[in-house]
């Protein structure tokens, strides 16, 4: 069983700059951030490692972070310009009984991140669903679309801070 | 309305009107479409098994939407939903009922303010004949509103359809 920082150190020698930090100072778990280009190296190593052995991707979620600039378009409506978007991994080793937490931050503008499909299978439909709810780009996804909403959804990403949702769908109204 | 009490003295000849015969039939049989959408539905199996037994006022449940006569909309309807209900409702054969079962299919229930995804009422995709509140409602609603139900169908006329 490692801690955290013994992980990051691991981590930090085999990678160099990909593994971007260790932030300790949250409520939950310490959380190590890496490039999202990476990630899926990241996660193969943390799998394949013996003293490591992270087996189990337990989730894989989407966080708006809406760390840009509040704007308005020309319709006035309510707008994010910039800042990230983000995912999250909580990994688990079954054997080791240990636990990590990665992340990656992408730009709300273009996001794109490795998809982890080769490393942990787990991460299909969860991949799918960010996809779904955030519009996050998993790069190399054998199936990238959406998973809740239906497929001709053309409103946009609804757990995004500043999304708005229809009048209508399909001659629906959607509003109460 | 009573059927047997127009009965002759030999109990083989019946007189009644060809509304009354043909709504004593269909309200004694109502074939619902064996459908169920959330914890609503838990409660409609519920009064489907032998404690309250659905079966006592001819509802069985069907698995095709062309041998139904009636559907019960029991719980959350999603927009995804909304359009596959629509269909299925599209396919059953007249005459066909409609139960909204529980706040969400009533009205969107908690989902009312923020539920991007839920359809708030069936009855803006297709017509309701009657409405059970809850949340979700016990058995004993339910089978109140299968009862409502069979009161409504009970006083149609073949020359204008009511429910």
């Amino acid at each position: 069983m490692k801690k955290t920082e013994e992980i990051f150190e691991l981590l930090k020698t085999e990678f160099c700059e990909v593994i971007l930090g260790l932030d300790k100072e949250t409520p939950t778990e310490p959380i190590i951030s890496v490039d999202s280009m990476q990630v899926h190296n990241v996660g193969a190593f943390l799998r394949d490692n013996d003293e490591l052995n992270f087996d189990s991707l337990m989730v894989l979620s989407g966080v708006d972070d809406a760390n840009g600039i509040k704007v308005k378009d020309e319709d006035g409506i309510d707008m994010i310009s910039g800042g990230t978007l983000s995912v999250y991994y909580h990994l688990h080793s079954t054997s080791w009984k240990h636990k990590i937490t990665l992340k990656i931050s992408t730009p709300r503008q273009n996001p794109k991140v490795e998809s982890v499909y080769n490393v942990w299978r787990t991460s299909d439909w969860h991949e799918r669903e960010a996809f779904d709810m955030f519009g996050i780009i998993f790069l190399n996804h054998p199936d990238l679309r959406r998973i809740l909403m239906p497929y001709d959804w053309e409103a946009g990403y609804p757990l995004r801070k500043d999304y708005k949702n229809p009048e209508f769908y399909k001659g629906m109204k959607v509003p109460y | 309305m009573g059927l047997l009490d127009k009965e002759f003295s030999d109990g083989n000849i019946v007189i009644a009107k060809v509304d009354d015969l043909m709504n004593w039939a269909r309200l004694s049989s109502i074939w619902q479409l064996g459908f169920g959408l959330a914890c609503c539905a838990i409660e409609m199996m519920a009064t489907s098994a032998s404690h309250y037994d659905f079966d006592r006022f001819g509802v069985i449940p069907r698995n095709t939407p062309r041998q139904a006569d009636a559907i019960i909309i029991s719980g959350t309807v999603t927009l995804k939903m909304a359009t596959r209900i629509k269909r299925l409702y599209e396919q059953m054969p007249d005459p066909k009922y409609i139960i909204s079962m529980g706040s969400c299919a009533n009205c969107g229930g908690p989902y009312w303010e923020h539920g991007y995804h839920v359809l708030k009422g069936i009855d803006r995709v297709i017509p309701v004949d009657v409405y059970v509140p809850g949340c979700p409602p016990r058995p004993e609603a339910l089978l109140e509103g299968l009862l409502k139900l069979q009161e409504k169908i009970r006083n149609e006329s073949l020359r204008k359809k009511t429910a």
